[in-house]
């Protein structure tokens, strides 16, 4: 058999088809036609490819591609999409532009949508220093945003004055502004180790001396408060909580005292636009911490102030 | 054998075949009346389903069989399904294919023969063909005329059935994923949704190449379930048989009465030939053209029954029958063939896989509780020195009613825990919210503890609020300044 060429001429008897010539191990191929639409679907498919080619970018060249005739670009269709994103945000923004942020609350879809917005724009302008999850960094000083202790006010208010005119911002009249002033050789090391222990007593950490107290009622008290309460109008810090902007340590608060760190928080006004802030407070406030309304002769001053930015818009 | 029938491939005859209209003739017979009846049934659920209604109360559409693919809901009669049971779906298209096995196993190309799309389809488009231009002499001759004015007329006229039965194909397939008394009203006002007319027309097109022109090409060329067949059937399966050790050599009756003893019981008549929807001829054995619809038996038998002869002389047999037949022993009633360790062996795994899924059905539960906790911060100081993580939660209620849903905090002493929209001033350990009706509620919570707590897990437990009463847990972690004591 191996030796024998088949005869291709040959037919077979059983479907009348010739053979193709080959075989193997006496099982041979048919030459059995192919149906002719399956041909004309073959050509189909090539004037398709060719239709394609002259109506969509196809052959790379040196510089660029070919671009089609109907100029059709993936980037062209991104802008696209993101201006009909846009345009469908565009109502919502609207709304949120027109309502009072107090009133926020109260309109819980509204909330959603602006807790959203203002998570997306948390993640490309605040979380290079309060980071991905706004828990800020003691090391750094940056505040965590997450946790109930505010140095100037936890409703939604207030948080929209300190994101419009930041803290202690240059060339903003409007800005947050405190400072505590360096001790730095004033104090004599047992008097600075008495007051360290008075400042850790306000929240039970430590045993006050009469001396510390001393100390503490004759420097401290006007912004921080008789018992380490603080006082927001200033921006003087609680002493008497758990939490430490800047360390907890005895050594933390003894720098702190001598040669005090003050952060700095840029105003946003003017680089973002009010809609954008609104939701970005929102957002803050929706971490956990955020505080209810009360109004007091300095809130409403705040809120004017960001009105009358708003309207300057 | 006679090579007159076959289709000539003669050397030179090209690389490509000229597709030849298959008319095939009228026949009537038990099988005809069977395959009637199973184009009746399988039409019918087709196009009749969708109008089906069942009550589901009103946060639920009535549609008895719908795919709400814009709410991700699949709803069959009682049953509803949720995309994360998609297994359901999954273990019916196994059952599916098992089932398909066990036909093959226990009747051959049935599926093919009686209840396949194409074939169903195939089969009322040539109807059509018999409605509009006459019984297969009368459809050839039109086919070899030329075109005059009346034979455009009769093509156009058919054409035009043809769309109307794509048409009517294409229609009742979006009513299967939408409210079908709404579509259509929304469909014939130009208000539905633009995928609704494009699937119509696609549908449309693809049921009058598919059912009007390519007919039994599809089956010879295009589907790969023959080709899976081939490599399933075995000598115990049934196929449509002509039995050649009675049939051959063939000859008239005329000779037959002249020279008896001489000729086998086929006269040749090639009825079997004329009746068949794939145009082959069963007398050349088995072939992949051969979808068993068995019309060659209705017509062979019928042919036997004329002339005094016995029938099944083209009837459902096995290879091993074949054989058996051939070398003189009984014939074997056919329905002998159906049970073998095989066909029970498919058949048990068919029916458990069945009844699988039923129980999964029946202990299924209707509400869920996943906890996933936020990693960053893991956790936060509180001014008054506790420790607060949140947590976000996902409460799941599949009954198509709102819920009352009780969360609570376990295994986490003096805890407290609000939620984005109970405010911190309620904190308690435990808390109550609503869940709307057949919808997921995500929340996101957050668990105080009192200062000292050590890290480590704790649990939520959420309770409906009704008289069932379902529960479910969910575990996680409670993370600490100072990790875990």
């Amino acid at each position: 058999m191996a030796n024998e060429r088949p005869d291709p001429k040959r037919i077979d008897e059983a479907t009348g088809t010739n053979f193709v010539g080959h075989e193997w191990d006496g099982i041979e191929e048919l030459d059995t036609p192919m149906p002719r639409w399956w041909l004309w679907t073959f050509y189909l498919t090539i004037v398709w490819a060719l239709v394609y080619v002259v109506l969509y970018p196809a052959w790379p060249l040196i510089e660029k591609g070919t671009e089609g005739v109907l100029g059709w670009t993936s980037r062209g269709q991104l802008a696209q999409e993101m201006t009909a994103a846009d345009q469908s945000r565009a109502s919502v923004r609207e709304q949120i532009a027109a309502i009072d942020i107090e009133e926020l609350r109260g309109n819980p879809d509204l909330m959603r949508q602006a807790v959203a917005g203002g998570a997306a724009a948390f993640k490309v302008n605040c979380i290079q220093c309060h980071g991905s999850g706004a828990a800020g960094s003691q090391t750094l000083g940056y505040p965590n945003l997450n946790d109930d202790d505010w140095l100037w006010g936890g409703d939604l208010t207030a948080i929209q004055a300190t994101l419009t005119h930041g803290i202690r911002q240059q060339g903003d009249d409007a800005t947050r502004t405190s400072e505590m002033p360096p001790f730095d050789g004033v104090f004599s090391q047992g008097e600075m180790n008495a007051l360290v222990d008075h400042v850790l007593s306000l929240s039970g950490k430590a045993k006050s001396s009469p001396v510390g107290a001393k100390i503490y009622a004759d420097n401290c008290v006007i912004c921080h408060g008789a018992s380490g309460e603080g006082d927001r109008s200033v921006g003087g810090p609680k002493l008497a909580d758990a939490i430490w902007l800047y360390g907890s340590t005895r050594a933390d608060i003894a720098r702190q005292i001598r040669s005090p760190r003050m952060g700095v928080m840029p105003k946003w006004d003017g680089r973002l636009d009010p809609v954008t802030i609104k939701m970005l407070a929102a957002y803050v406030h929706s971490l956990g911490g955020g505080e209810d309304f009360v109004e007091t002769a300095e809130t409403a001053d705040e809120a004017e102030a960001v009105e009358v930015n708003e309207q300057s818009e | 054998m006679n090579s007159q029938s076959k289709t000539p491939h003669l050397p030179g005859s090209g690389l490509y075949e000229k597709s030849r209209t298959v008319h095939n003739k009228r026949i009537d017979g038990p099988f005809r009346r069977f395959k009637w009846l199973v184009m009746l049934v399988t039409l019918g659920v087709y196009y009749g389903t969708p109008w089906l209604r069942w009550d589901r109360g009103p946060y639920a559409p009535d549609q008895a069989v719908l795919v709400d693919l814009a709410n991700r809901r699949f709803y069959m009669f009682g049953i509803e399904i949720w995309p994360h049971e998609f297994y359901f779906v999954a273990g019916l298209l196994i059952m599916a294919g098992i089932g398909l096995f066990l036909l093959t196993s226990a009747v051959g190309r049935a599926w093919c023969g009686y209840s396949c799309p194409q074939t169903v389809w195939t089969d009322v488009f040539q109807h059509v063909d018999r409605f509009v231009d006459g019984d297969r002499n009368a459809r050839i001759r039109l086919e070899n005329a030329p075109w005059t004015w009346s034979k455009v007329l009769r093509r156009a006229f058919k054409w035009t059935i043809y769309l109307i039965i794509g048409f009517w194909t294409g229609g009742a397939w979006i009513m299967y994923f939408a409210d079908a008394p709404t579509l259509v009203h929304d469909f014939w006002r130009g208000e539905a949704a633009p995928v609704a007319y494009i699937t119509v027309a696609v549908l449309t097109l693809t049921t009058v190449t598919l059912g009007g022109f390519m007919r039994e090409q599809v089956c010879i060329y295009m589907c790969p379930w023959p080709r899976i067949q081939t490599a399933m059937m075995d000598e115990k399966s049934l196929m449509v048989t002509y039995k050649d050790w009675r049939g051959e050599p063939r000859g008239s009756v005329k000779k037959a009465a002249k020279n008896p003893d001489q000729f086998g019981d086929c006269i040749d008549c090639t009825q079997c030939v004329q009746v068949c929807p794939t145009g082959i001829d069963i007398r050349e054995g088995p072939q992949i053209g051969c979808i068993t619809c068995a019309l060659c038996i209705d017509a062979c038998d019928r042919v036997m029954k004329d002339i005094g002869r016995p029938r099944g002389l083209i009837d459902y047999a096995t290879l091993e029958d074949c054989e058996r037949e051939a070398a003189g022993g009984e014939t074997r009633p056919a329905w002998k063939a159906l049970l073998r360790p095989r066909t029970i062996a498919y058949f048990l795994i068919w029916a458990s896989i069945g009844m699988g899924l039923l129980f999964a059905l029946g202990v299924r539960s209707h509400t869920d509780l996943t906890v996933s906790p936020d990693r960053n911060p893991p956790f936060m100081l509180m001014s008054d020195g506790s420790v607060r993580n949140s947590y976000t939660l996902k409460l799941r209620n599949m009954e198509s009613r709102p819920r009352r849903m009780e969360i609570a905090v376990e295994g986490l002493a003096g805890a407290t825990m609000w939620t984005d929209t109970i405010a911190r001033e309620q904190a308690a350990a435990t808390q109550e919210m609503e869940v709307p009706a057949d919808e997921t509620l995500t929340v996101r919570a957050y668990v105080q503890a009192p200062e000292g707590t050590p890290a480590g897990e704790f649990t939520f437990r959420m309770t409906s609020l009704d008289e069932q009463r379902e529960t479910d847990t969910g575990s996680t972690r409670f993370d600490a300044p100072g990790g875990e004591q």
